[in-house]
């Protein structure tokens, strides 16, 4: 593991150490409280009924054989929630309990809420729902022609143009330059169609709550989830009460990337309780897991790119096909977006269309669209430098992106880490390694935007001079320490001193939620501010205790000190001194920040990929993995490695094996990990990692999020390895032995 | 006056026009000149837009300043994992 700095001043004191992290000792010894492990007294257990079929009109549903069981207390339906809501209030509402269709295989039709989790589960089959079962669709290329069976009626969005199917819910077009005249500048076209897969984020953790809502209209929500300030205005609007009647605090969560950034069980609890006035668990099995919460989408995408001889890309042209499940998105979009964004291209286009299939509808997935996208692009740039016999990395440094490059998706780019990545993949002895027979080498660049938004953080100063810090993004990736780091460095005082906690609804400001890269940006950045309003406080109270201006002292090593000679002399003021009179020199020492930071800085990753595949078998080895990637500054570089290796090995699952296979009636038919099959430890080489420091000007330390990024190259890198090892080009994702079989049978003849 | 820089599927909400220029100081002046001059970008920007200053995106903040010296670009609202 190795870290390459590109700071021009490098004073940090507790920025870039590893100290333990705060969650450890209570997460190994299972004192951490997830979303299930809510507990209330009189809890009453909720289960919910979900639909057999991918699309069908809900003609009756008769729950009185469930509540005529003394153990039953309640059913809900889509009638006991608000009927006034509107936009993405409303999506959200047809997703957790479905209106007038079943829009999907397991969509919810109704609820029950029981004295046991047994007795719910049981009840929901005595709970009648009668179907008529519609036609359905859930491929994305079918979903748009025109004989399509049209899922939702008028849900296209502004943008897209007349004359497409109605399942087309989104478009969109970028770019710049004339491709005609580029793809003419060069020595070979390459022009290739490629398909993905859905996949599920996979976190270890179904999704969990408990919620209490009363009579009154007031209640309280516990959940495992990446926003909680969202979770308490949707649930709000679901249930039609005020926002602030609802108070919303989030458990340690066992992963979300991105996956629990929305609400699937969380107002049906609600409903669930407010119709019994106890409160209520529910926990999803990991087949609902599957079947009812977000997987990513599936796509189906056309890549052409020129090239010259010596390696030049001269024009690159994209269309990308995502469907976003039974619901409004915008993931082509966002997957366009990034297709092309490492490279400085002088022609290029983008076109990007956003499906409506009967499918669960999508969440993101840590950078969504952009590791889709990256797959063709990759390795169309591959197949070119194969047929050009030229060296892939040298091909890629010639054209990176770098500051002043226009980008794809249109701004110029401020100074950013490509170039600085790929010449440290180059110098990484794994991409000199010799590779045995039958094994192949790939490598991939990959993109994501990162941002900042809403942000509230609280510090406060205790008595004896620690410090206590509240903030509202849940930590799903080692954001405690990093915030406990930044703020050690601000205040100067040891990091064991500094307890990080995360508020709940009631108890902080407004705040976006964990995703997008964001939290050690934007947290850190207001933890930063806060730190030094409340060092502005402590000074103020030492040139009170001195009787000399404010302006004359300064803060430094934890303690208060005079600026300079003229100011007096005087002994340092240690914080836990005047912590330990603060009452009595004007009252309790805190620290505030909130603000919407932006400046963020988009992020660059390349990562090397060796392997095998067995000819026999089509099954794939990874044998060596390398992650190079751009933190801006690693605060706890640790954790910043676990990002790295959790995005390849994520990635890993994604290329070899995952995928979400549907029969023919549109029915789910691996909703659980025997037959999804995500990477496992076995299946795994020690994922070595770079860290590349090259600082973002929009923060105070150089920070860039870095939680996204790892996961954009992974799918291309290793497909362009599986594709020189098998000796044919991949391009179906995953690449799971039949796959590779196929393959390796087509090319054999 | 700011030149805002948008992206190809709007060109057929501004008669072809793809940069566009406007009394702005502010992004959220910006967006209010950009619907006064196109009404038919009402909707697009009620949709969600980002703000790209100088390369930095701003998915958000809307009192930014901005001035005729800034590269200026409208992107679709970003989300993220």
């Amino acid at each position: 593991m190795t870290v390459i700095k590109n700071l021009e001043t490098e004073s940090f004191k507790y920025i870039g150490t590893r100290p333990d992290r705060p969650d450890g000792v209570d997460k190994v010894t299972g004192r951490a409280k997830f979303g299930a492990d809510a507990y209330a007294a009189g809890m009453l257990h909720g289960a919910i009924v979900r639909s057999p079929h991918a699309h069908a009109r809900i003609i009756r549903i008769d729950a009185s054989k469930a509540l005529a069981l003394d153990e039953v207390k309640a059913v809900v339906t889509r009638a006991d929630f608000a009927k006034d809501v509107e936009g993405e209030f409303w999506n959200v509402l047809e997703n957790v309990m479905a209106g007038e269709r079943a829009l999907y295989h397991g969509h919810a039709v109704a609820a029950v809420a029981a004295t046991s989790s047994l007795v719910a589960r049981e009840a929901t089959a005595l709970i009648d729902v009668e179907y008529e079962v519609l036609p359905h669709v859930t491929d994305v290329d079918e979903a748009m022609k025109p004989d399509a069976p049209v899922i939702r009626e008028g849900q296209a969005s502004y943008s897209v143009p007349a004359g497409l199917s109605p399942n087309v819910i989104d478009f969109y077009e970028h770019g710049h330059g004339d491709l005609d005249a580029g793809f003419a500048e060069a020595d070979l076209v390459v022009d290739k169609r490629f398909t993905v897969e859905a996949t599920h984020q996979g976190y270890i953790e179904p999704h969990a709550c408990l919620a209490q809502l009363g009579s009154d209209g007031r209640g309280e929500l516990w959940c495992c989830t990446q926003g909680h300030w969202f979770d308490q205005k949707f649930c709000a609007a679901l249930l039609g009460i005020e926002t602030s009647a609802l108070k919303v605090t989030a458990s340690e969560i066992g992963g979300g990337f991105g996956g629990k950034t929305t609400q699937f069980i969380e107002p049906v609890a609600l409903a669930l309780s407010r119709k019994t006035n106890r409160p209520v668990k529910l926990v999803m099995s990991r087949s609902e897991v599957f079947k009812a919460s977000g997987p990513t989408s599936s796509a189906s995408m056309d890549v052409k790119i020129g090239m010259t001889k010596d390696g030049r890309i001269t024009a690159a042209q994209g269309t990308y096909r995502l469907q976003g499940g039974a619901f409004p998105g915008d993931w082509a979009t966002m997957a366009a977006q990034c297709a092309f964004a490492p490279y400085d291209i002088n022609h290029v286009k983008m076109t990007g269309y956003t499906v409506m299939c009967n499918r669960p509808k999508a969440a993101a997935y840590r950078a969504p669209g952009s590791p889709i996208a990256a797959f063709p692009t990759e390795s169309v740039i591959d197949a070119l430098c194969n047929q050009l016999d030229l060296d892939p990395m040298e091909v890629r440094l010639k054209n990176a992106a770098r500051e002043g490059t226009k980008s794809s998706y249109g701004p110029t780019y401020p100074k950013i880490g490509l170039v600085d990545c790929l010449e440290a993949a180059k110098a990484h002895p794994h991409w000199s390694s010799p590779l045995k027979k039958g094994q192949g080498r790939g490598i991939s660049c990959g993109f994501w935007f990162n941002f900042g938004m809403e942000t509230s953080v609280n510090l406060m100063l205790s008595e004896d001079g620690s410090v206590q810090i509240t903030v509202g993004t849940p930590d799903i990736g080692g954001s405690r320490a990093s915030i406990a780091l930044m703020a050690a460095e601000e205040l100067g005082i040891p990091y064991e001193n500094i307890r990080v906690n995360i508020a709940d609804t009631a108890s902080l400001g407004f705040n976006e939620m964990s995703h997008g890269s964001r939290v050690t940006f934007a947290s850190g950045l207001a933890t930063i501010e806060a730190a030094r309003d409340a060092k502005k406080k402590l000074c103020a109270r030492a040139a009170a205790h001195w009787a000399i201006p404010e302006e004359a002292v300064v803060w430094r090593d934890g303690c208060a000190m005079p600026a300079g000679p003229n100011a007096g002399e005087f002994d340092p003021m240690p914080i836990a001194e005047i912590a330990g009179k603060m009452g009595r020199t004007g009252g309790p020492i805190s620290g505030h920040h909130a603000a919407t930071p932006d400046g963020a800085g988009v992020s660059f990753a390349v990562h090397m990929v060796d392997s095998e595949v067995d000819p026999e078998t089509g099954k794939t080895e990874i044998v060596r993995y390398t992650v190079v990637q751009d933190a801006g500054k690693a605060i706890h570089p640790a954790y910043v490695e676990g990002q790295y290796q959790g995005g390849a090995v994520q990635g890993i699952g994604w290329a070899l094996n995952e995928e979400y296979i549907y029969d023919e009636q549109g029915c789910l038919q691996n909703d659980g990990f025997l037959d999804y099959r995500i990477p496992v430890a076995s299946d795994l080489p020690m994922i070595d990692t770079v860290i590349v420091e090259t600082p973002n000007p929009g923060h105070p330390y150089g920070v860039r999020g870095v939680g996204e990024t790892s996961i954009c190259p992974p799918l291309a890198a290793i497909a362009n390895s599986v594709s020189s090892a098998a000796g044919v080009r991949l391009t179906q994702l995953p690449m799971s032995p039949p796959r590779i079989l196929k393959a390796l049978k087509e090319r054999n003849g | 006056m700011v030149e805002v820089n948008l992206w190809s599927g709007l060109r057929s909400y501004t008669g072809g026009d793809l940069v566009i220029s406007v009394e702005a100081s502010t992004i959220s002046e910006m967006l209010k000149a950009l619907v006064a001059v196109h009404p038919s970008l009402g909707p697009v920007i009620e949709a969600g837009v980002s703000v790209v200053v100088d390369g930095e995106v701003f998915a958000a903040n809307r009192e930014v300043p901005i001035s005729p010296s800034n590269e200026i670009y409208l992107m679709r609202m970003l989300r993220g994992g």
